[in-house]
């Protein structure tokens, strides 16, 4: 593992008296390395923008300690933290251009004018706001101020780079090509930096690393392909992913040298017990009741398998998406290819075990993924 | 707006200049009765046709007022000078203690901090006799009774709450992230305030401090009640024009004549602030 370059310790959050006010960010522990690109993921009153300005220095963290590039900073204010934020709203000074925005910090450095000015013009060009740098905060658009708050934080030189749902207000193509060149420029710099975003797209895009939040707590911290994969809950399982995971209660028990995971509604699922661990098996029988889950795109139609009753059927242009009446719930399938099926037709489908996630119904925690223990 | 039809400009037009008649006919009124003796004012019907006389203005700033009676001694311009002072002074003491508080009240959520701001809003519910003979009696055992400071501070009551409340408005619409980039830019706290929030505030501080100083020089009770003749504004001076022999009108209308100057100019200088405060909205967006 290489150098730490930031540490969250057992942080927590409370607006109003500790222990008895809101509490807002639970007990969260990080690392994040130098050179890592992190998303703080969820949804909106999830923690993430407190968990952020926590790091920042704009908030107080109640309990708990934040360590920045080898240093305590969690009790110092945020001039001496050396980070640099890009915000979500409206953060430009607005009484100086947009230039004179961007290029404030290395102005106050006192770096020579032409260092600045090539500086200034580089971030600009990158991302698409070169040709209003003469203009004043009020009369550019929000996405455009955005950006422009954007490159006022990349510009600088600082130990960690906060990004505060930085393309929020932008139009999808630009979001797209936006989002490789600033991972280009963050990488090629070296540069360490934590994005808050509710969009999934850019969280797998940008960042290593994923940190899922959800009601305060870190609900999972992983790669991309890990948090897809290997989903450590319920919650992340159903959150990241569109469309969301399909999720039935399921109660399992082995019969002969079969599986069966009886769902609601009189439906069946059979498997050789060799489709899964022994491990998983002990599992799934010991609890009796578990939560079954399995991603959109691993559901194939078949000839044989249980029957479930077609409730929509749309083509989105590059995929099919079908939701069909299943255990007394709704199963949606995706497939890459038109899918000529008509609502009320009866499907049958396939559920592959090594597709299939295991959830324990109380605590949520994944018990196995792909017929293999979590 | 582009298109309005000449109906609709006539109707506009007439409404404006009734409004305009309806406010500003008595002050035209009392400006022309600045320059009349009793006699034309008092005259049945009253005419806009007289001998103008400077002699109102003349006895205002001699201090010498000369009625059936014989000639009594004012002290209007002293008046004039104590009003000037005691509000430009109270305003002064006002924004150097609200301004600050306004920003903490907007900015920091802290125990309490919305019953203390309430509290002190409050004070402008009480009618100022409620508290004036307390007050009278304390400033006298304290010896703050018949003093500037004592006046200035009782002045408090009518500009803090004002000022307090309208500055802490524009501090909130300030989007507070400005602050922060400014903040983590490497700056502390204080010159956050100094730089970022005291100019994006300054038109809202002029207003309120304009405000504020309209209410201070129009005051009349307190000063009325704590102060003797020679620390008396205008408004408590004013009613000597009330005399054994009648009232003097041509005198009391030239008396607020010259007390509205100041007002007047200062209102006419700091409306490119008012205006500035309204395109503060650009910050938005």
């Amino acid at each position: 593992m290489s150098e730490t370059m930031l540490r969250l310790e057992n942080v927590d959050k409370f607006y109003g008296a500790v222990g008895k006010g809101v509490h807002a960010v639970r007990n969260i522990n990080m690392d994040v390395a130098r050179g890592e690109i992190i998303a703080l993921l969820g949804s909106s009153g999830c923690g993430k923008t407190s968990t952020l300005r926590m790091i920042a220095g704009f908030e107080e963290t109640s309990r708990g300690k934040i360590h920045l590039a080898g240093r305590e900073v969690h009790r110092l204010p945020p001039v001496k933290r050396h980070v640099a934020m890009a915000f979500e709203g409206y953060s430009l000074y607005p009484t100086v251009n947009v230039r004179d925005n961007i290029a404030f910090a290395l102005k106050a450095a006192r770096l020579p004018q032409a260092d600045v000015d090539a500086r200034v013009n580089e971030v600009a060009e990158m991302l698409e706001i070169g040709d209003i740098l003469g203009r004043m905060p009020g009369s550019i658009s929000g996405g455009q101020q955005q950006r422009a708050s954007l490159a006022r934080a990349l510009i600088r030189d600082a130990d960690l780079y906060l990004l505060d749902e930085p393309m929020g207000q932008l139009e999808p193509q630009l979001r797209t090509l936006l989002r490789g060149r600033i991972k280009h420029y963050i990488k090629q710099r070296g540069l360490t930096a934590i994005l808050v975003t509710h969009d999934q797209t850019e969280a797998n895009a940008l960042a290593d690393r994923i940190a899922v939040m959800e009601g305060g707590v870190l609900q999972q911290y992983g790669s991309p392909a890990e948090i897809k994969e290997r989903p450590a809950n319920l919650f992340t399982g159903t959150f990241v992913g569109e469309p969301p995971m399909n999720v039935f209660p399921v109660t399992g028990s082995v019969v002969g040298d079969q599986l069966h995971l009886d769902l609601e509604g009189g439906l069946d699922l059979v498997y050789p017990q060799s489709a899964f661990a022994p491990q998983v098996r002990e599992a799934i029988v010991k609890r009796g009741r578990v939560v079954l889950g399995v991603r959109p795109y691993a559901v194939r139609r078949s000839g044989e398998g249980p029957a479930a009753r077609v409730l929509a059927n749309q083509w989105l242009g590059d995929q099919s998406h079908i939701a069909a009446a299943f255990a007394n719930g709704t199963l949606v399938l995706v497939e890459h290819d038109r899918a000529n099926v008509d609502i009320g037709a009866e499907i049958r489908v396939a559920l592959d075990p090594a597709d299939l996630h295991v959830f324990d119904p109380e605590s949520g925690k994944a018990i196995a993924h792909g017929a293999e223990l979590a | 707006m582009e298109h309005t039809s000449t109906l609709e400009k006539i109707l506009r037009g007439t409404a404006i200049t009734l409004v305009i008649l309806f406010f500003m006919f008595p002050i035209f009124w009392i400006f022309l009765m600045s320059f009349q003796t009793n006699e034309t004012i008092l005259r049945v019907p009253p005419s806009i046709v007289f001998e103008p006389t400077l002699s109102n203005y003349t006895a205002l700033i001699t201090g010498k007022l000369d009625t059936a009676a014989g000639t009594l001694e004012i002290s209007f311009m002293k008046n004039l000078w104590n009003s000037l002072f005691l509000s430009t002074a109270s305003v002064a003491v006002g924004l150097v203690l609200g301004v600050p508080a306004a920003y903490a009240f907007a900015r920091l959520k802290f125990r309490g901090s919305e019953d203390i701001a309430f509290t002190l809003l409050s004070f402008r519910f009480a009618p100022p006799l409620l508290v004036l003979l307390p007050l009278t009696i304390y400033f006298q055992q304290i010896g703050l009774a018949d003093t500037y400071i004592g006046l200035i501070w009782v002045y408090q009551l009518i500009v803090l709450p004002l000022i307090l409340w309208i500055v802490r408005g524009y501090f909130e619409d300030i989007p507070a992230d400005v602050e922060y980039a400014y903040r983590i830019a490497g700056h502390s706290w204080g010159a956050t305030f100094r730089k970022i929030a005291l100019p994006l505030a300054g038109p809202g501080i002029a207003a309120a401090g304009l405000l504020a100083f309209i209410f201070a020089w129009n005051n009349f009770i307190f000063a009325l009640v704590l102060a003797s003749a020679d620390k008396q504004p205008v408004t408590v001076g004013a009613l000597a024009f009330v005399t054994a022999s009648g009232i003097q009108y041509g005198q009391v209308a030239a008396g607020i004549v010259l007390s509205i100057l100041p007002t007047f100019a200062l209102a006419l200088y700091a409306q490119r602030y008012l205006v500035e405060g309204l395109s503060l909205g650009a910050v938005k967006g």
